[in-house]
């Protein structure tokens, strides 16, 4: 069953790669910073995906389970989403500067502005 | 069963992220990415990462949104469109995605238990955590345990990234007239003031819940320093800025974010003064199990208190920002 096995692959790929368009593709930076969130959660749910372990449990050891999805992942990816609002708002704030100093998000008008002087 | 849901959550994901990609209005864009964070919680937590799912919940679908709304607020929510840059983003990504498939087709596949993820140390931290640690929650054992260190350095990251949004936008609203109120405060909207009066203290007591539990089910300091970071949030958009700074004003949490680092950074000298390695409990307590307790609910609080303080910080700046413009667009 190649699909079952390697559908969340797949989809994370996709995901990924509409993250990554939005990056290349919009000349605003709100929508860059919104495909950049894209792109992370997709990386994400591919450390998750890797960690499942078929019939494990949630890696809380109980009496009742003795399988158990693999924690390491997890743990990377708690913190990570964590940090991931940090830098985002740190993305925000420098969006928020530029506007202030430009008056525009849009990536044309800041490239204009900057050959003018 | 649970193949199902996995394939219905992630087509799911899928169809948000490409209307996201398509649509050109910026808050609907913002929405839906509120919607694309539930979702990918829900899928976390149909793949057992409960503590993981918990935290997108509270980031992906709470602050994050609002964040980016604050600023769409500024900067208004129409996009241009550039079609000639767009046929070339889309040739360049369907190459790039080819690539990234293809080299799937020689992944183990998805679940099996003999993928070398599973074999070097996840069997080790499943087997061992309970004796070595004493804790039920192997995520939370190795986060706050094993792999301190990591955690010790994002906490770090959070904070600089707190300092770096202070030092681009804080300065500046130091200089606000004071009787500005807050711009989504609106004295009219009695269900809203209600609602959220009633809502604040379970929010406060379910962080505390989730901090201090942390060790025995999904929760812990990232979670909870969210949470209660939202309860505030949630006060001041009802009430307005000046009804939280009343409480908790700039320069406290700004002092409360660097204290998390340093109780952690404390909690691992006491390490080594035990005489063990920097970040090594075993010596805090009599036994080494007690020791590992004492550090672990020491080094949670830390990583609390700082989360929560960065996320309300840059809230704060966030809405003085946008009270700024409201007072510039008024005077001129």
């Amino acid at each position: 069953m190649l699909l079952s096995a390697l559908y969340n692959y797949w989809v994370v790929v996709l995901l990924m790669m509409t993250g990554l368009y939005m990056v290349i593709a919009q000349g605003n930076l709100i929508k860059k910073i919104i495909g950049l969130n894209v792109f992370q959660t997709s990386v994400f749910i591919f450390y998750i995906s890797v960690g499942k372990v078929t019939g494990g449990s949630a890696p809380i050891l109980s009496q009742l389970a003795t399988v158990y999805s693999n924690p390491l992942p997890h743990v990377l990816i708690l913190t990570a989403i964590v940090v991931g609002i940090a830098t985002t708002a740190l993305a925000l704030a420098l969006v928020l500067r530029i506007r202030q100093s430009y008056g525009s998000v849009e990536e044309q008008d800041i490239l204009t502005r900057d050959s003018q002087c | 069963m649970e193949l199902i849901l996995d394939i219905t959550l992630l087509s799911l994901l899928l169809v948000t992220a490409v209307y996201i990609a398509w649509t050109r209005d910026l808050f609907a864009a913002v929405m839906l990415a509120g919607i694309y964070g539930l979702l990918s919680a829900s899928f976390f937590m149909s793949m057992g990462a409960v503590d993981v799912a918990f935290t997108e919940a509270a980031v992906g679908a709470g602050i994050s949104p609002l964040l980016m709304l604050s600023t769409l607020a500024i900067c208004g929510r129409a996009q241009r469109a550039n079609p000639q840059r767009a046929i070339l983003a889309l040739i360049s990504v369907t190459v790039v995605g080819l690539l990234l498939i293809s080299a799937t087709l020689e992944m183990p596949a998805f679940g099996s238990p003999d993928a070398p993820a599973h074999l070097h140390v996840a069997p080790r931290y499943l087997t061992d955590s309970m004796r070595e640690i004493g804790i039920p929650n192997v995520v939370t054992s190795v986060l706050a345990s094993y792999r301190a260190f990591d955690t010790l350095g994002e906490v770090v990251v959070i904070f600089t990234a707190g300092l770096g949004v202070l030092s681009l936008l804080g300065l500046q609203g130091e200089t606000l007239p004071r009787q500005v109120q807050s711009p989504m405060a609106e004295p009219s909207h009695l269900v809203l003031r209600v609602v959220g009066k009633v809502l604040v203290p379970p929010i406060m007591l379910f962080a505390l819940y989730v901090q201090f539990h942390g060790e025995y089910g999904p929760g812990g300091g990232f979670q909870a320093g969210v949470i209660f970071a939202v309860g505030f949030i949630l006060y001041s958009l009802v009430f307005g800025l000046d009804a939280v700074e009343r409480i908790v004003n700039r320069s406290l949490v700004q002092a409360l974010a660097a204290l998390g680092v340093l109780v952690y950074g404390t909690v691992g000298v006491l390490g080594i003064v035990s005489g063990r390695n920097y970040l090594d409990y075993s010596g805090l307590a009599g036994d080494s199990v007690t020791g590992q307790h004492l550090g672990i609910i020491a080094i949670e609080l830390g990583v609390g208190i700082t989360v929560a303080a960065v996320m309300m910080l840059v809230f704060f700046v966030f809405s003085a920002q946008l009270v700024r413009g409201r007072v510039v667009q008024h005077a001129s």
